[in-house]
């Protein structure tokens, strides 16, 4: 392949590169000029969206990035995700009196690592994929300086998530020594009919590392205090698109690179998975912030996505797609519900707080409830047919023990999602909550009809984009 | 008198790497220290990819190597940040200080 051709494979990586680039430089100039960077940003992402979506076919630069149809379907989520993040954390900081350009910027550079995420065909590109995603991370949790939790946030998200680096990339060397490439397709030859057991324990390591990214119990004791004190905005923004590029990421280690080794990963996913769901479940029971409640529900959703790759058929990855875009709508819906409300200029956080909130502000209490019964899976919510086609794919390869374990697990967190609408409802309201800010309130509300209807008219035609994405990884 | 082979080197590089990990888990007083074994897991894997890189006959892992660097001095930067704005915040860097949300 000439170098050109490379080149047009990574065009929307390209694009959100210079973007970032030139929007730092301009921001630098005219650091004023906030709302214009915000809505250049939010134009670049929608670009890169487009490039992912109508771009070339096939792979470049050595087999380092991988332009398919599973690409292109996560990066045009993760883009359109991030573009929703930009406005609503913006204005978000401008009312606490944070002014600063640097916010688009850095969601732009986040949005370039996942990107890279789901195109790295090669574990070097894997490896500046998650790192670059990361630093932006870390970097947005502790975005508000002169808040004492939110510098303790990043702090504590940086030394977990520099250790869950630490152990991906042990697990790459290893998997670089043992099968003598770094290329994921020649890793699967190498792999092909055994691994050596040094490439299983990389594996392993590397699975580690991805875990920790994911947030997937026994790796998740970061999540709950980093979603509690990041801003809000922030939290609706890194509960969904990297959830989404590290999932996919790990499908596609997985499919392309680990394909003979299927019957061992297998197992440690189902092990992951029950015991993320387990977590999530139990833990969330105990939870008096929202934040921290959603984190754990977060976890609780990762474990059902990764028993849909567990299946290990194309399947299983199509279950996971489209569960993982589902959940993503739910996840950025609650969160700017939440960013949207206050009383008396203070967040609302916790479960109290909401007490009679829908006499209050009926339509993102609604919103709310919406939200919270399609995480719970209540039809004809969008959580539950993502759930459906997971615990489908679960059954279809022989987990019929795991999928009843995840059903108990959903009832189980059923009691909290329950009591959150039952306060908002019918407990008496306290008063003085303050006018919702528009950006805020628009995206809940947007987001709430997308989880019920208009998930059924968008289903026609998800299923089968994350179909023809799950078999690009060329799993049966 | 045997030869230093590969098997050494990634004895050297295993060892390190769980005195990094243990570092961040063990440490109860220190951030810099803790920044100090995020340093020491990046190196353990550094001296693994360039020994499989000369066993191999390789360059790739080299490669990979400067990668490494380049990330972990980008990495160092980002996390000394951070504590700077939790020092301003809390006039301390203890670990034991970092415990404000628990649960």
């Amino acid at each position: 392949m000439t170098f050109s051709a490379d080149l047009a494979l990574a065009h929307p990586q390209l694009i959100l590169a210079i973007g970032a680039l030139v929007l730092l430089v301009w921001g630098a100039f005219t650091p004023k000029a906030t709302a214009i960077i915000g809505a250049a940003g939010v134009l670049v992402l929608l670009a890169a969206a487009a490039a992912a979506a109508t771009g070339p076919l096939g792979r470049g630069f050595a087999g380092g990035l991988i332009a398919d149809d599973a690409s292109a379907f996560a990066q045009v989520a993760i883009y359109v995700a991030s573009a929703f993040a930009i406005p609503l954390g913006q204005r978000w900081f401008e009312r606490r009196g944070v002014h600063n350009f640097e916010f688009p910027v850095l969601i732009l550079l986040a949005a370039l690592g996942m990107g890279m995420m789901a195109a790295a065909g090669d574990l070097i590109s894997l490896y500046v994929g998650v790192e670059l995603h990361s630093l932006a991370l870390y970097v947005l949790a502790a975005m508000h300086r002169d808040n004492a939790k939110a510098s303790e946030a990043g702090l504590k998200y940086f030394v977990l998530g520099a250790l869950s680096s630490g152990l991906l990339l042990y697990g790459a060397s290893l998997v670089y020594g043992f099968a003598g490439s770094t290329v994921f397709s020649d890793i699967a030859v190498a792999v092909k009919g055994g691994a050596h057991t040094g490439v299983l324990f990389g594996l392993v390591f590397l699975m580690c590392g991805l875990g920790f990214k994911v947030s997937a119990a026994p790796f998740h004791m970061w999540t709950p205090d980093v979603y509690e004190g990041a801003p809000t905005p922030v939290v609706a923004f890194f509960a969904a698109a990297p959830k989404l590029a590290a999932m996919v990421l790990f499908a596609r280690l997985l499919a392309e690179g680990f394909g003979g080794a299927i019957a061992q990963w297998q197992q440690v996913l189902i092990a992951l998975g029950l015991m993320s769901i387990a977590v999530g479940a139990f833990a969330g029971l105990a939870q008096k912030n929202l934040k921290r409640l959603w984190a754990y529900s977060s976890i609780a959703n990762v474990g059902y996505a990764i028993l849909g790759l567990a299946a290990g058929n194309a399947e299983g990855v199509q279950s996971m797609l489209t569960f993982m875009v589902l959940y993503m709508v739910d996840v950025t819906g609650f969160f700017a519900c939440l960013a949207a409300l206050s009383r008396q200029g203070k967040s609302m956080e916790t479960i109290e707080d909401m007490a009679g909130l829908f006499k209050e502000q009926p339509g993102i209490a609604l919103a709310m409830t919406a939200f919270s019964l399609s995480a719970l899976g209540l039809p004809p919510f969008s959580g539950f047919w993502a759930k459906v086609f997971v615990f489908k794919a679960a059954l279809g390869a022989g987990f019929g023990i795991a999928a009843t374990l995840g059903l108990v697990g959903s009832v189980v967190a059923a009691f909290y999602y329950l009591r959150l609408i039952k306060v908002m409802w019918f407990d008496g309201s306290v008063g003085g909550t303050d006018k919702p800010p528009l950006e805020a309130k628009s995206i809940g509300l947007a987001l709430a009809l997308f989880s019920f209807p208009l998930v059924l008219i968008g289903l026609i035609w998800l299923y089968p984009a994350a179909g023809r994405a799950a078999h690009a990884f060329g799993l049966a | 008198m045997t030869d230093i082979g590969l098997p050494h080197y990634l004895a050297v590089a295993a060892i390190l790497f769980t005195i990094g990990v243990f570092g961040i888990f063990v440490n109860r007083k220190n951030i810099i220290v803790i920044l100090m074994s995020i340093e020491l897991i990046l190196l353990a894997v550094n001296i693994n990819l360039v020994s499989f890189s000369v066993y191999l006959g390789n360059v790739v892992g080299q490669i990979f190597a400067m990668f490494v660097l380049t990330v972990a001095a980008a990495e160092a930067a980002v996390g000394l940040a951070i504590l700077v704005t939790f020092f301003r915040n809390r006039g301390d860097i203890a670990v034991d200080d970092a415990s404000m949300m628990k649960g």
